[in-house]
């Protein structure tokens, strides 16, 4: 860099990027969505996870989880299929194995969780909250892969109330759960997530899809069914986040086919607070550190300082 | 430790009707390659086709700090690779993955590849004889046009056997067929293999039957292509409930822990 751009980009304060999601300090807005990040040392070669705001981890269940049969994974149109199934080392594997490396590198960790029953996320917030090392709560309550759990919770808003609740009665950390785009109404189910106590809300999940290969006259994937995300679920996720933002006072952390600053913009000014990247990441390993640089460049040349000027500004009232 | 570069193209030709050969330059990628490792390319726009597309290395130029793709067109993805020219740039993440374990001594090396399976094997066939082994290459395609490989390998200086479906060069029929026909199994002392599943399935049967310890490159769509995302599962050994990830443990992995149900 000439001696001359540096002085200049030294001279204009860069913007504060720190946000507060539900209780939970963000360096800045963007953070890795659960499934695609691994535990944070996969990329390791090409960003340091202490670089994103936070991140979610691979979903995780109480007993560790084989996944689904192959194939897993299949794209499609401006965005990818996946059924994975929601494979981990368990909930002891991951706080025992996975977690110290995160924790080494000052990294603000989601955990994910999915259980089969009630009782089962109840029991995992519990051994979560006894360990430490964990920021907050992310509530996998719209996995599409999985037989038991996941969707089932996330579709009826009398189960979200019942996890919800049950969870927040185990643990003090930041709850927040994350929807699912497959229902009707969103904006009901948030409202029962906001009753139970969730101190921030996660959307959207994937998008139920399917694809067929012609050849063999049969579903490309082993699962039959899986979820979509990139960026061809980014209108869907847009949508969904200005209905809720608009009718519920929770922070939310937004996301669904983020490949770029633009499009983490455009998530905050529907209200996102945060913005998570997922598919996004595959294309670019250095995308959260893009996603930081553009958000930031964005507000100087806008004349800006901080994103509250500029969230939910998309907002007709 | 792999990197993500825009690597300078040098050349990008057609060698048969499906078959190109790249080099591109990237000189920090190209000294941390070893032979079996794959890179991870993007072509077209942002989003469409959305994700990188996994290749193996054909070879790597140390002098030039370049590294060489051999690639069929199967798809969008590398339809639009396949239209890059000179002096482009080309967006690769890489080395990545587990490459071929090489013997620590001198051997005699069988290496069976189909169709464009061949390009990790040419690229191990170099290293091989650098390390003074006796190796040997057959290679299996449809027809003689498909055989790109030959000159390349003659270079190096590997014996090399050819077989065609068509009969148009080499020996008539599949690579098993030649293996059984023209190559003495006790020879053997490692089998390395790349190719369609079947091929493979085939392959790793004739080294179970002769007792032949070996290693198999294999082939799954990828998202990640670091171990993340989870989405290049394959069932490890049969009666086994466990994935292993192609992109982090193998692609290449002992002949022993592959279960060749899912291509049966």
């Amino acid at each position: 860099m000439k001696k001359e751009a540096m002085l200049q980009s030294d001279q204009g304060s860069s913007p504060n990027l720190s946000v507060n999601l539900g209780g939970i300090n963000l360096i800045n807005p963007v953070v890795a969505a659960s499934g695609t990040f691994g535990y944070g040392s996969e990329y390791r070669d090409f960003i340091n996870p202490a670089e994103l705001g936070a991140v979610a981890v691979k979903g995780t269940t109480l007993e560790p989880r084989a996944g689904n049969a192959p194939p897993r994974i299949y794209e499609t149109a401006s965005g990818m299929l996946n059924s994975i199934g929601l494979e981990n080392p368990g909930i002891d594997g991951f706080l025992k194995n996975y977690l110290p490396y995160l924790n080494s590198q000052g990294v603000t960790v989601l955990a994910n969780i999915a259980g089969n029953t009630i009782e089962e996320y109840a029991e995992m917030a519990a051994r979560i909250q006894a360990h430490g090392g964990i920021a907050g709560i992310e509530l996998n309550i719209s996995c599409p892969n999985v037989k038991k759990g996941g969707l089932q919770f996330g579709t009826d808003p009398d189960m979200v109330y019942q996890v919800v609740a049950a969870v927040k009665a185990q643990t003090s950390l930041p709850v927040i759960p994350k929807l699912s785009p497959n229902v009707t109404d969103i904006v009901m189910i948030a409202r029962a997530a906001q009753a139970a106590g969730a101190d921030a809300l996660s959307m959207i999940n994937t998008l139920m899809g399917m694809a067929v290969d012609i050849n063999s006259r049969k579903p490309v994937l082993g699962n039959i069914f899986g979820g979509l995300s990139g960026p061809a679920i980014k209108p869907v996720a847009l949508r969904m986040i200005y209905q809720v933002h608009q009718e519920i006072d929770l922070p939310i952390l937004g996301g669904g086919g983020v490949i770029n600053a633009e499009d983490a913009l455009e998530f905050i000014m529907v209200g996102a607070t945060a913005v998570s990247i997922g598919t996004g990441i595959f294309v670019n390993p250095n995308l959260a550190r893009d996603v930081v640089q553009g958000i930031s460049r964005y507000l100087q040349a806008n004349g800006l300082d901080n994103l509250e000027q500029i969230r939910g500004a998309a907002l007709q009232k | 430790m792999p990197s993500l570069e825009n690597g300078l193209v040098v050349r990008n030709v057609q060698l048969s009707r499906d078959l190109y050969e790249m080099e591109f330059i990237a000189p920090n990628m190209a000294g941390e390659c070893q032979p079996g490792q794959f890179v991870h390319v993007k072509v077209g726009s942002e989003d469409s086709p959305l994700l990188r597309r996994p290749l193996s290395l054909y070879d790597v130029d140390h002098h030039l700090g370049s590294v060489i793709l051999l690639y069929k067109v199967v798809g969008k993805g590398t339809a639009l690779l396949s239209q890059l020219q000179a002096k482009n740039y080309v967006d690769v993440m890489g080395p990545l993955g587990r490459g071929f374990t090489l013997p620590n001594e001198k051997r005699n090396v069988l290496l069976v590849g189909g169709g464009v399976g061949i390009a990790p094997l040419v690229y191990l066939a170099r290293e091989l004889k650098e390390r003074e082994c006796n190796v040997k290459v057959v290679h299996g395609t449809q027809t003689r046009a498909d055989l790109v490989a030959g000159e390349r390998l003659g270079k190096i200086g590997v014996d090399f056997l050819p077989a065609t479906m068509d009969g148009s060069a080499g020996c008539k029929g599949l690579v098993t067929d030649l293996l059984n026909k023209k190559v003495d199994p006790g020879w053997v002392d490692i089998l390395y293999t790349c190719g369609p599943e079947l091929m493979m399935a085939a392959v790793a049967e004739y080294a179970r039957r002769h007792q032949i310890r070996g290693q198999v490159s294999l082939e799954e769509k990828m998202a990640c292509g670091v171990g993340a995302c989870l989405g290049c599962a394959r069932q490890a050994k049969s009666n086994d409930a466990h994935y292993v990830k192609v992109c982090k443990e193998g692609p290449v992995f002992d002949l022993n822990d592959v279960s060749w149900e899912q291509s049966n």
